[in-house]
């Protein structure tokens, strides 16, 4: 029996949970007008003053209407929960962190790389931890690799899960070790977006790091989204199953700053709710949404207004999905079959809620072999991401007739430049070594030899070191009839300031001779003024060399975004092009190359699902060509927010192709100029060995106004200035425009993978 | 040295302001965009980078120059007449009239009662240890110094040179630098007061400390 005293201090628990239980309903709904919650709370708050002074019939049957209005409220909200609210719930205190699932979702851990505050940065936790699971009543453990962000309690040093660079840098350092060890990760993400500093290791740089070294990492990897802010989330978020928490979002961006741009507030004014809320909507950043575009593999149901700090349940059916999802990694890399019979059985089981027991043990160890279908499988599916979400614009009889051909050159390529190549260096290393060691007597024999080999073989009409430097004497760095072709720009009868005439007396400039003969670059103190693309197009490269291909590839509005349909048309109709990105084949002093070209004039320079299908078509022409990859920037503003999270997997997408391209022995070279931002930079163009800059110009994570936001201090103005980027190890030169086309052809002729054709 | 100081501030005090007069910096057509008596702020944020109040357009040859105000103030001597019409280069179109503040006032006084000694190079600069421990004990009657007196260490790329004072001998009234730091060559590092006057500017600069107001 409850003595009075017990079922007083069993109410005082029920109002206390009542507290929490409006609190949150009033975090969902962004405020307590709705449903009257503030009344309620002062009613629930009034009661735990005056507990003792009602009679016990009458405290309990005022407890039971609260129940009843507050389990009527939660209903309501529940039932038609807008993108805001679910945002709302994400941000919310009491939802559970990666603290929660490390103490709850796994049976012990070991912190690495510090503890609470004591960190290199308390935003990412990354951690040794043991799970375990029952089968027919034997409990087996693994081991694993849990790295992911941490929100904390309202503690400000985690800064709301907002990764610094560092922290991505600590992230990769844990995620090598896994790899070291041949443990699977599990990736936990907790983040509003990453933290915008510039600071060495550098947001941008680090997150293209991370992503590039996770494309091939050797170890199956599954990552759970709660709260995906973009670039963020994917510092820690390419693996090989992920999973998303049913009240989670994952965005491109946060519902605030798409209303920001999309209405063109003004800094520091207030964002209007309903702008946010119809933003929100238009992102499509739920789970279900995500699932439907492809970007997430399965979701974690969680209770209708999202889990919180003790909802044990929910951690029952997280420790559940994750090692389901580590097991069909596994399996898939084994067998085929096998993973299918899992799967069915899994889902058998699931009929009846959350199943306490597996039928089968699995072991997370996988063999070189594994491993190489593990990166493969990754590899494919990545590929497969915003893959029919853009559009094709090519007759229905050409893509078989464009298919036979790729196979045709494929095949071509590879006897041209692998079998036959790798024969003729055989060959060649026989002859040095005979020829070079030989006596006299030895010489007499292999000449002969020699003489029949360069007959059969004779040496290509290639650029070679001699044959170069002559044709550097006689021509000049630019085409020999370069004057050729003026941009529309210098055709105006006017002149123009430099930016820096009050610093170092520059004079004013005609915008003929500017645009003219001065190549766009103030004669006294170097400032490189803007100029359009066709230009780079016209100038850069060998004269009526450049020969465009996947034009047909089309950016769409995949997520209906209102208002974007226009806009998009308006671009295409002004600029004669249907997506930010050009594709071409070209040549500089002979030597041939495949381009990627992002443009500013098409949605300034944004990538989408188009934008990234014809990056990755590029990598692999260069692959299977066997030519250098250079990717030009003339301006790039990031992943365009109009295609959500289709623009953010771009980042891994790119990133995987990329990869596979430097690993086959190419040549990736980036050159950014004018203004060069966020994801793309902080994925497939920062991931490159070989990044140049033109002066002038500008490459960083954020722009201006969003570190201003983020960190509330002021940005100094040449904080993205392309010289601080050099100094800050970013980029590896920069580079004058005039000079552009004789330092990437010496950049060819100096660095790049052994495999090229020309080497 | 024959400033009457009682004087200065008089007239400081009767007119507490500077006016700077803006020139064209070249020919061209004007159109301005203030208004006289109009309060102007100059360059704003941390680094500056934040341009001042728009004061006129310059077009030259179609290339339209926006003009910024330098100086916080109020424009007087604005020539209307001039609106719409071709200017010369070095013409005075108008003032900025600054009120000074305390800091400005005590530093244009202490500028004209002072003997400066400017740093002969960029370098880092550093007072001698037994200079600055006295200045540090001394801090009301000041500290002596004569020509030829080593007062300074200059360090340049990991070297140390001693520097010696050359201008006449006085007492240190201000210490421009901070220690460590780097000064831009000729920026002043000391201020030197002939001795007879130091009481005198002493009281002054109190009086100005105290009894201005802004």
């Amino acid at each position: 029996m409850l003595t009075d005293q017990e079922h007083m201090a069993d109410s005082g628990k029920l109002l206390a949970q009542f507290v929490d239980r409006i609190s949150y309903l009033m975090d969902i709904k962004g405020g307590g007008e709705w449903g009257n919650l503030e009344e309620l709370l002062q009613r629930v708050q009034q009661l735990r003053q005056s507990v003792f002074d009602f009679p016990e019939s009458r405290l309990f049957e005022e407890i039971g209407r609260i129940e009843d209005r507050l389990s009527f409220l939660e209903d309501r909200v529940a039932e038609a929960l807008s993108p805001a609210e679910i945002v709302n719930i994400v941000r919310s205190i009491q939802r559970f962190t990666l603290m929660d699932i490390l103490e709850n979702v796994y049976d012990s851990f070991a912190e690495l790389g510090g503890e609470g505050d004591c960190n290199v940065d308390p935003a990412v936790v990354a951690a040794r931890a043991t799970i375990s699971r029952r089968v027919k009543n034997k409990v087996f453990s693994h081991q694993v690799m849990v790295i992911g962000h941490e929100k904390g309690r309202g503690e400000e040093y985690r800064n709301g899960g907002s990764a610094k660079p560092w922290g991505n840098d600590k992230a990769l350092r844990y995620m090598k070790v896994a790899e070291t060890e041949g443990i699977p990760i599990h990736f936990y993400i907790f983040t509003p977006g990453s933290f915008p500093i510039e600071d060495f290791p550098g947001a941008a740089q680090q997150i293209a790091r991370n992503i590039y070294a996770m494309a091939k990492l050797k170890v199956p990897m599954v990552s759970f989204i709660s709260e995906g802010g973009s670039g963020g989330a994917e510092a820690v978020g390419l693996s090989d199953i992920r999973l998303m928490a049913s009240r989670g979002y994952y965005s491109v961006i946060s519902p605030e700053g798409a209303a920001a741009i999309e209405g063109k507030i003004r800094e520091g004014e207030r964002v209007p709710r309903e702008l946010v809320d119809h933003c929100a909507r238009q992102l499509k950043m739920t789970a279900a949404d995500n699932l439907r575009l492809g970007t997430i593999d399965r979701i974690v149901e969680e209770p209708p207004l999202g889990a919180r700090r003790e909802d044990y349940g929910f951690f029952k059916r997280l420790r559940y999905e994750m090692i389901r999802a580590t097991d069909e990694v596994i399996l898939k890399t084994k067998s085929l079959r096998a993973f299918r019979a899992y799967a069915l059985k899994r889902q058998a089981e699931e009929q009846k809620g959350v199943p306490d027991e597996f039928h089968v043990s699995i072991s997370w160890n996988l063999d070189e072999l594994e491993v190489e279908r593990l990166l493969e499988l990754r590899s494919r599916k990545y590929r497969q991401m915003g893959v029919g979400f853009f559009r094709d614009q090519k007759k229905s009889f050409l893509p078989v007739l464009g298919r036979a051909r790729e196979l045709a050159s494929k095949g071509y390529y590879d006897v041209r430049y692998g079998l036959l190549r790798a024969h003729q260096k055989n060959v060649q290393k026989v002859i040095e070594e005979v020829s070079g060691e030989s006596s006299v007597f030895l010489r007499k024999m292999a000449e002969p030899v020699k003489a029949a080999y360069d007959f059969v073989f004779p040496q290509p009409n290639k650029p070679s070191r001699p044959v170069r430097a002559e044709v550097l004497e006689k021509k000049s760095i630019f085409m020999e009839d370069w004057e050729g072709w003026v941009p529309p720009l210098a055709n105006e009868d006017r002149t123009v300031t430099c930016p820096n005439a009050k610093k170092k007396g520059c004079q004013d400039l005609w915008v003929p001779d500017l645009y003219g003969e001065f190549c766009g670059v103030c004669p006294s103190c170097g400032h490189h003024f803007p100029l359009e693309y066709q230009w780079y197009l016209n100038n850069l490269f060998d004269k009526d060399s450049v020969r465009e291909f996947n034009e047909h590839i089309a950016s769409g509005n995949p997520l209906g975004f209102d208002g974007f349909e226009p806009r998009l048309k308006r671009d295409i109709r002004r600029t004669g092009r249907r997506s930010s990105m050009i594709t071409f084949d070209a040549k500089v002093q002979g030597i041939m190359v495949v381009v990627a070209m992002l443009f500013s004039n098409f949605r300034n320079g944004t990538v989408g699902t188009a934008e990234g299908e014809k990056f990755v078509r590029a990598c692999d022409r260069a692959r299977t060509t066997r030519r250098p990859l250079l990717a030009y920037v003339h301006t790039t503003g990031g992943i365009r927010i109009h295609e959500g999270t289709l623009g953010v997997v771009q980042m891994p997408k790119c990133t995987l192709a990329v990869r596979e391209y430097i690993d086959s022995g190419g040549f990736y070279i980036v050159v950014y100029d004018n203004n060069s931002y966020a994801g793309p930079v902080a994925s497939f163009l920062g991931c490159s060995p070989y990044q140049f800059a033109i002066r002038s110009s500008r490459i960083g994570f954020a722009g201006p106004r969003v570190i201003r936001e983020t960190t509330g201090e002021d940005v100094p103005p040449d904080y993205q200035s392309a010289k601080n980027a050099l100094g800050r190890g970013h980029i590896q030169g920069i580079w004058d425009r005039r000079n552009f086309r004789k330092n990437l052809f010496e950049a060819f002729i100096r660095m790049g993978g052994p495999n090229l054709y020309y080497r | 040295m024959d400033i009457n100081l009682n004087d200065l501030l008089r007239r400081y005090r009767s007119h507490p302001f500077e006016d700077y007069h803006v020139e064209t910096e070249h020919t061209g057509k004007i159109s301005f965009k203030v208004k006289e008596g109009q309060e102007v702020r100059g360059p704003g944020g941390k680094w500056g980078q934040r341009p001042g109040t728009l004061l006129y357009l310059l077009e030259r040859e179609r290339n339209v120059k926006k003009i910024h105000a330098t100086w916080n103030g109020q424009i007087a001597e604005l020539k209307r007449e001039k609106e719409g019409r071709f200017v010369e280069a070095g013409e005075v179109i108008l003032a900025i009239r600054h009120r000074l503040g305390k800091e400005e006032i005590m530093d244009r006084i202490l500028t004209r009662v002072l003997h400066i000694f400017p740093a002969p190079q960029r370098a880092r600069y550093l007072l001698i240890p037994e200079l600055a421990q006295k200045l540090e004990k001394t801090s009301e009657k000041g500290v002596f110094i004569e020509p030829g007196d080593e007062s300074l260490i200059m360090s340049l790329m990991k070297r140390d040179t001693l520097i010696s004072y050359d201008g006449p001998p006085g007492v240190i009234y201000k210490v421009y630098f901070q220690s460590g730091a780097i000064v831009e060559q000729g920026d002043p590092l000391l201020g030197i007061c002939p001795p007879d006057k130091l009481r005198y500017v002493q009281k002054v600069i109190q009086r100005i400390r105290t009894e201005w107001e802004e």
